[in-house]
């Protein structure tokens, strides 16, 4: 998708990560910053945001790893609608 | 308490109450002592389309949305703290099912659950594994015709009745989640009685003993089975949970304001005693102030809120230890009689604990409520 999905997403990470900076290709979770509740969360906030169901076939821990990896999908998801 | 509910709302939630009146309240006590729940009661719910409300009609629902989703908890709550778990467990069960399986599970199981042809059970709890879920031993391994399911699952909520169960397990050192049928060779389901409460809850021990399922029965596999598929289901039981413990402190409250209006002691009402006006006052207020946090978590369930999760789990935390209180404070008024089999506020009490426990005991909420709330900038 583009810049603004990107800084959407962005905001809504760092606004739930104790870390003030987030490059979009980094790893959230390898680099520790997030808890068990996060991905739910992320979930709630991409459906809501962009007006995609996340599905089982959606269900790969890879795509909600970084900032890119969720713009992807959410691009994938509307393009699929 | 009505105000700030649709007109929809407010009719619902009328319809709850006298179903909560002339269907739980008069059995709920022998329900408990009888430790089952009467399969009419069941049938009743089917027919009503309040087993799992939430599934859209093609499945057995309404649609309900997630507002009116919680009256309907709390009335079941101040009715039956079992019938409330058993619409909890069966709306957790389908919806894992729906959104996160194949269109085949789907179809096959969401409107069987839905329609009360099938109970679903939730087994992700294990005898040594509770509140650390994330780490459970229930080990499966990829066989010829599917996969091989061994390990135990405890304190599983209708376990006795259920004909499916969402049991979750270890795969290739990954979580993932199946769907295992009843009459599985090698699963068996030992009842667990003798509870404190939620007696009715017909739990038992499932016990997989290489339990083969065909392919097509994995749901989930990977991180996300945990972080996603077991954590949504939870979510949506603690809101339940959370609204049915108001409703049972209202059940407290009200079986308390007509006890202490008719019992004399002293030449005078109890109720005008100050000491029990007190105890009142304490009461009424949890209640409300419970209820208003359910109703804030419901709004935000209802809009999708990005902070709905957080707020589900202060309802929840708030809601069952304020139930544990009110229900305290509800035997003690009573005296003797709050003892009693005759009376209902034992029963309230003794489900009141199990509302500290299910879904994240109050102490691992701690954790969780202040990691979400210190994440938040
Ligand atoms: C009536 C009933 C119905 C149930 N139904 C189901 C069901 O349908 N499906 C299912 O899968 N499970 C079910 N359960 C199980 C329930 O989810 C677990 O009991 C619950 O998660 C707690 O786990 P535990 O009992 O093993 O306690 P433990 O995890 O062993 O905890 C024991 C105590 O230690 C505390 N504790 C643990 N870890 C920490 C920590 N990190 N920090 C501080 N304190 C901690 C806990 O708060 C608790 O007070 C049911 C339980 C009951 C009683």
């Amino acid at each position: 998708m583009g810049a603004d999905s990107k800084a959407r997403i962005r905001e809504f990470v760092l606004d739930n990560i104790p870390e003030t900076e987030l490059a979009d290709d980094d790893d959230i979770f390898e680099r520790g910053l997030v808890r068990s509740m996060f991905v739910m969360q992320l979930v709630v906030f991409v459906e809501q945001e962009f007006g995609v169901q996340i599905t089982g076939d959606d269900l790969r821990f890879d795509h909600f790893r970084s900032v890119d990896r969720v713009d992807e999908l959410v691009a994938r998801k509307l393009a699929s609608v | 308490m009505l105000h700030g509910l649709t007109t929809d709302q407010r009719d619902n939630l009328l319809a709850f109450a006298r179903f909560t009146d002339e269907h739980l309240l008069p059995h709920a006590n022998t329900w408990d002592h009888q430790e089952r729940l009467d399969d009419s009661i069941i049938a009743e719910l089917a027919a009503a389309h309040r087993l799992v409300p939430t599934l859209p009609v093609e499945a057995g629902g309404t649609g309900m949305d997630a507002v009116t989703y919680g009256l309907l908890s709390e009335e079941l709550g101040r009715g039956c703290g079992s019938v409330r778990n058993l619409v909890a467990v069966q709306g957790m069960v389908a919806h894992a099912i729906l959104r996160w399986g194949s269109k085949t599970l789907a179809d096959r199981w969401a409107p069987a659950i839905g329609t009360g042809s099938v109970i679903g059970s939730f087994a992700l709890t294990e005898p040594e594994v509770g509140s650390d879920a994330r780490n459970g031993t229930t080990t499966a391994r990829r066989v010829l015709d599917g996969y091989e399911i061994t390990g135990r699952k405890k304190w599983i909520s209708f376990a006795q009745r259920a004909g499916v169960f969402l049991v979750f397990a270890r795969l290739d050192d990954d979580p993932a989640a199946f769907i295992v049928e009843r009459d599985s060779p090698g699963l068996s389901v030992s009842p667990i009685n003798g509870l404190l409460g939620l007696r009715a809850s017909e739990l038992g021990e499932v016990h997989l003993d290489s339990v083969v399922v065909p392919e097509s029965n994995l749901l989930s596999h990977g991180r996300l089975t945990f972080d996603l598929v077991a954590t949504s289901s939870l979510d949506y039981g603690r809101y339940s949970t959370a609204y049915g413990s108001v409703g049972l402190a209202q059940g407290c409250l009200d079986a308390s304001l007509e006890y202490a209006r008719n019992r004399v002691q002293f030449d005078v009402p109890l109720a005008e005693h100050q000491l029990v006006q007190q105890a009142l006052t304490e009461m009424v207020t949890s209640v409300e102030a419970a209820r208003l946090l359910c109703r804030q978590a419901g709004q935000m369930r209802a809009s999708s809120h990005r902070d709905a999760i957080r707020q589900t789990l202060i309802a929840k935390y708030f809601a069952s230890r304020a139930g544990f209180e009110v229900a305290a404070s509800a035997v003690q008024i009573h005296g003797a009689n709050g003892v009693s089999a005759d009376y209902p506020v034992q029963r309230y009490l003794r489900d009141a604990k199990i509302q500290e426990i299910i879904e994240g005991t109050s102490q691992i909420q701690q954790v969780q409520i202040a990691d979400l709330t210190l994440a938040r900038t």
